[in-house]
């Protein structure tokens, strides 16, 4: 397998357009990742994946992370072919409220399909370009994310039939609290 | 900048299913299969569309089991989540808890002892074994076998999970695996007590195959059903023995050779019709393999601590980075993502879930047969939903 440094330039040869930055990693695993700027994504997925020398025709692990300014999706690539891996891309909102958009790499790994709606679901990044962008695990109508690092849990705990201490405490502050945020208050989606 | 709208053209294995179309007669019915139908191993729901028995439309709905593990994980320590990756996929526990320990291990540059690193082949392979005869014995009974089948499969597993109890003190929910080795050492009865069960499989494995095989309602609903294509499976992110069954030559331990498989002689069984019969023979092949790497782990079993004792494991504090650890687990590649900020407890845990990809190509594999085969392609999937929906 190449080094991170050898990708890169292999990848800026073939592609002078793409913006191609090493991120890193210390930790002794030594996995270093490149990020991609969001628009040439695609066509450098395209090219690990189509080149002859990468191959990396399997997509392992599709991830969000949260980082305190933006969104991050982190993709896994393998070459089952070549035996080898993993090429680790990021890619980044450019914040996390209303900029959200990230290019899908479904078109070019069929594996992201459920792991980009996962991420869309938890994260709310939004994947443009996916076939089929819906919620995965939460219902739909659920309105927020929660794998995000600000989200509140609803309060709408079950209250115990003899509520005592905390949990008394908990459901009187939960009777005077005006009701519009817990999850039995979400409505069904009306757009 | 242009290449934003650059067009991919679809490649030869993206192949979203074609639509059928129907040949204008009668009326579709959509049933909603799910979350309380015996077959789906759980609480799954598929919605169908049928035009007469004909499938022509499936899309698979999550989440009743969904308890954001990723979450709760970010707010407790490194260790503190080990006792919850039992709970993914509850059928094998050991390997879960072995992918978690890998990760973290790799996170911190952590060596484990060479008894620790035999201990969890054995226990890896055990659950294996136990993992794949249950899915058969479900499989079958799934066909409408009543309870024979499953129940032969039990008879085993029940032996594997004695042999669990004594050691890890839970028939199911091990908690065994630490970051730098294994929590208990096993005894040399212990050992004695697993060589004997492990000598007594062979014979459980053909006995069970000649169940199966002779079975001709076996043979014939499930040869050419569900056919997988190879380019489809490794562009969907396909693992473990559904791979293999499409005829993928992939298997983790043997391309990262992760722990000591390097040192262990097994063979990778392959399907060549990529149907659901090749899935059951290939977890039937892969079954005695696990039988060999046992009796050579069993027999080589060196002496030494089961624990690094420099290893720390309470108050683990990461250097910030990350690291990506995937195991063999019996549903598929199983992985852990971790990234640690410094503090003790990771800032971003995930699990990389065998059972929700391999059930990417589902829709893809069912259309256009008959609903009761739908219950035999998702089966041949093999998945937990304690691992699908987290």
């Amino acid at each position: 397998m190449k080094t991170i440094e050898e990708i890169k330039s292999a990848i800026e040869a073939a592609l002078p357009d793409a913006a191609v930055e090493i991120v890193p990693n210390p930790s002794p695993s030594g996995q270093h990742s490149l990020r991609l700027a969001p628009e040439c994504a695609l066509v450098v997925a395209k090219f690990l994946r189509d080149d002859a020398e990468f191959k990396l025709d399997y997509l392992s692990n599709v991830t969000g992370v949260d980082w305190p300014d933006y969104l991050e999706a982190v993709y896994h690539l393998y070459s089952v072919e070549k035996k080898h891996g993993p090429v680790i891309l990021r890619m980044r909102t450019v914040n996390r409220t209303d900029q959200v958009e990230l290019p899908s790499l479904t078109p070019v790994w069929r594996s992201a399909e459920f792991q980009e709606r996962e991420i869309f679901d938890l994260f709310g990044i939004v994947f443009t370009g996916h076939p089929d962008l819906r919620r995965l695990l939460m219902w739909e109508g659920f309105k927020d994310h929660p794998m995000r690092r600000d989200y509140v849990e609803p309060d709408d705990f079950e209250y115990e039939p003899t509520a005592h201490d905390e949990v008394l405490r908990r459901a009187q502050e939960h009777k005077s609290r005006d009701q519009g945020s817990g999850i039995r208050d979400q409505g069904p989606t009306t757009a | 900048m242009s290449q934003a709208e650059t067009k991919i053209d679809k490649p030869e294995g993206w192949n979203r299913p074609a639509a059928i179309v129907p040949d204008g007669e009668g009326e579709m019915l959509e049933i909603s299969m799910g979350p309380h139908h015996p077959s789906t191993h759980g609480v799954f729901r598929m919605d169908v569309t049928l035009d007469g028995e004909r499938v022509v439309r499936l899309k698979p709905v999550f989440g009743y089991l969904h308890r954001n593990h990723e979450k709760i994980a970010e707010g407790i320590s490194y260790l503190a989540s080990m006792p919850y990756t039992d709970r993914l996929d509850y059928m094998c526990s050991l390997t879960n808890n072995w992918a978690y320990a890998l990760a973290v291990e790799k996170l911190i540059g952590q060596e484990v002892p060479e008894r620790a690193e035999y201990l969890r082949v054995i226990l890896g392979e055990l659950t294996r074994f136990q993992n794949h005869a249950s899915s058969l014995g479900f499989l079958i009974q799934e066909m409408g076998a009543s309870g024979t089948p499953l129940m032969y499969a039990f008879r085993e597993r029940e032996k594997i999970l004695d042999l669990f109890e004594e050691l890890t003190g839970a028939r199911m929910m091990a908690n065994y695996m630490r970051f730098g080795g294994c929590r208990v050492d096993a005894s040399p009865a212990w050992l004695d007590k697993a060589r004997k069960v492990v000598a007594d499989l062979p014979r459980f494995v053909d006995e069970f195959e000649r169940l199966l095989r002779s079975n001709e309602i076996l043979m014939a609903r499930t040869q050419g059903v569900g056919v997988l294509r190879p380019e489809l499976a490794i562009n969907a992110g396909v693992t473990g023995p559904m791979l293999r069954a499409s005829g993928v030559n992939y298997d983790v331990r043997k391309v990262d050779s992760y722990g000591i498989y390097n040192r262990f002689n097994f063979r990778v069984p392959l399907g060549d019709h990529w149907d659901v019969y090749d899935r059951f023979m290939v977890r039937l092949l892969e079954m005695r393999e696990s039988l060999k790497i046992l009796e050579v782990a069993l027999k080589e079993i060196p002496g030494g601590p089961v624990m690094d004792p420099k290893a720390r494991i309470r108050g683990l504090r990461p250097k910030p980075g990350e690291a990506y650890g995937r195991t063999e687990s019996p549903k598929g590649e199983l992985g852990f993502y971790l990234i640690s900020d410094g503090g003790p407890n990771p800032y971003r845990y995930r699990v990389r879930p065998p059972s929700l990809i391999n059930l990417t190509i589902l829709e893809d594999m069912c259309l256009g047969h008959d609903v009761a085969d739908v219950v035999l392609i998702f089966g041949s999937v093999d998945i937990i939903l304690g691992e699908v929906d987290r």
